[in-house]
């Protein structure tokens, strides 16, 4: 497992690999919100946990379609695949990897791109802990939905399709967090669901992940 | 000793539905008529909502057949899971989509009656987007039959796709409920004792609830036996060109 999650970190930093890629779709995002809504201040300062958590969120579903499918290509799936790794593992190590390139560099860049959105100050700390706390359940989730279109030519589509839907309660509950903690109501219930959710994705996912995976492989 | 899963074969279960259907059929439009008849044209108005009161007819049962249709696809794709029959996967395939019509119906009269009793088309109301992201579910378990080639692998991954889905979809239903007040009311009994519907209105209401969901079931024999008939077909096609 550490083996399979020092490969994907070493290719997704390697050039062409895409780390930093969603960090900057991520900037794009947030950049181009105000053009779209006008540069009033208040107005993005209610709307910026919702612009927020969607960045984030689109910003991880950009790069889903990398997890397994390059891998597929070039055969090394079925490599790894019949080694003695179960794919629940290596499904929960992807989810990981996805997690280490993509989620972890937008819950440290937030807090700057929340200062572009003019974001609440009491909502800064409650934002970074609703990321750290969903993101890894967007790539848990993500990771299934890439292994139930590995085997699809031109799945890009499809993958959002199939993985926006189950997107819904934890985007719900992460811009919940952000937005009531800006508003002075007790951030907590939420925050409490939304970790909830990721650790429930994060234990079952990986079993639907693998089911997936071996359909595709058969 | 004849058991239910004598049915899992597809001659078998083309001779039979061969001989449901047309009853079926009958039914359905005989009970849905009778049920929307009685209820547009021989219930009183309601003394606050007028004559909009009436399109519950058509509401209440898309509503809750839209959720009933997806309960049968998940079971349909369980059978196909641990039986391996394939009608079953193929009736779950055929379901779907009637299903999702359903769930357009719910949503397009909601908004209809919305409009007049809110004066809003759309409200961002738990239910209603619950029903909407319902809707995206069915499209996405639908893309994902359109998407893979080999029949085996779709019916494979669209079950493991109901499965997961069924899962969120009723998180999601519930984390709504967090997330803004509804204007929707809230469920109401039909069939206990203190029933809180007035019983004129009650009576075709729950015709038409039999009548939408007998359409259902005849359109799933259809939809199945064709997807039965154009499975042999491709199966003949193939026969043919390495012939």
């Amino acid at each position: 497992m550490k083996a399979v999650l020092a490969r994907d970190l070493t290719l997704a930093f390697r050039a062409g690999g895409g780390f930093g890629l969603a960090l900057a779709f991520f900037l794009i995002v947030v950049i181009l919100v105000p053009f779209g809504v006008g540069p009033e201040t208040d107005t993005l300062r209610l709307i910026a946990p919702g612009i927020l958590w969607l960045g984030a969120l689109l910003a991880c579903l950009l790069s889903l379609d990398r997890i397994f499918q390059l891998d597929w290509e070039d055969g090394s799936l079925e490599l790894l695949a019949t080694s003695a790794l179960p794919l629940e593992t290596l499904a929960l190590a992807k989810a990981l990897a996805h997690w280490l390139t993509t989620g972890l560099p937008l819950v440290v860049a937030a807090p700057a791109f929340g200062l572009l959105l003019n974001l609440d100050p009491a909502a800064y700390p409650w934002l970074v802990a609703a990321l750290l706390a969903g993101t890894p359940g967007l790539s848990a989730i993500g990771t299934f939905g890439a292994a139930l279109t590995v085997g699809i030519r031109r799945g890009g589509l499809l993958l959002s399709l199939l993985v926006l839907p189950l997107y819904v309660p934890t985007l719900l509950f992460g811009a919940m967090v952000a937005s009531r903690a800006a508003e002075g109501l007790d951030p907590l219930p939420p925050l409490a669901l939304l970790a909830g959710l990721t650790l429930g994705a994060v234990a079952a996912m990986p079993f639907a992940a693998a089911g997936a995976l071996r359909i595709a492989l058969r | 000793m004849a058991s239910i899963w004598e049915y899992a074969n597809p001659r078998k279960f083309m001779a039979t539905s061969e001989a449901l259907l047309p009853w079926t059929v009958g039914l359905a439009a005989a009970t849905l008529g009778v049920g929307l008849v009685w209820g547009f044209f021989f219930t009183p108005d309601d003394f606050r909502q007028g004559s909009t009161v009436k399109i519950i007819y058509l509401h209440v049962p898309s509503a809750v057949m839209a959720i009933n249709v997806w309960i049968m696809m998940l079971i349909a794709s369980l059978i196909w899971l641990v039986r391996r029959h394939h009608v079953s996967a193929l009736a779950a395939k055929a379901a779907a989509g009637i299903g999702a019509v359903y769930t357009m119906i719910a949503l397009l009269t909601g908004a209809i009656w919305g409009q007049q009793m809110w004066g809003t088309w759309w409200e961002w109301d738990p239910r209603l987007t619950a029903f909407l992201v319902l809707f995206l579910f069915y499209l996405g378990y639908m893309a994902m039959w359109q998407a893979v080639e080999n029949p085996d692998a779709a019916a494979d991954l669209t079950t493991v796709l109901c499965l997961v889905g069924s899962v969120f979809a009723v998180i999601s239903r519930y984390a709504l409920d967090f997330w803004n007040q509804g204007l929707h009311q809230d469920r109401f009994q039909l069939l206990d004792g203190e029933s809180d519907v007035s019983p004129v209105f009650a009576v075709p209401l729950l015709i038409c609830i039999a009548g939408f969901a007998l359409v259902f079931v005849a359109l799933v024999l259809y939809r199945t036996r064709t997807e039965i008939r154009a499975r042999r077909l491709r199966a003949l096609l193939t026969q043919e060109r390495l012939a």
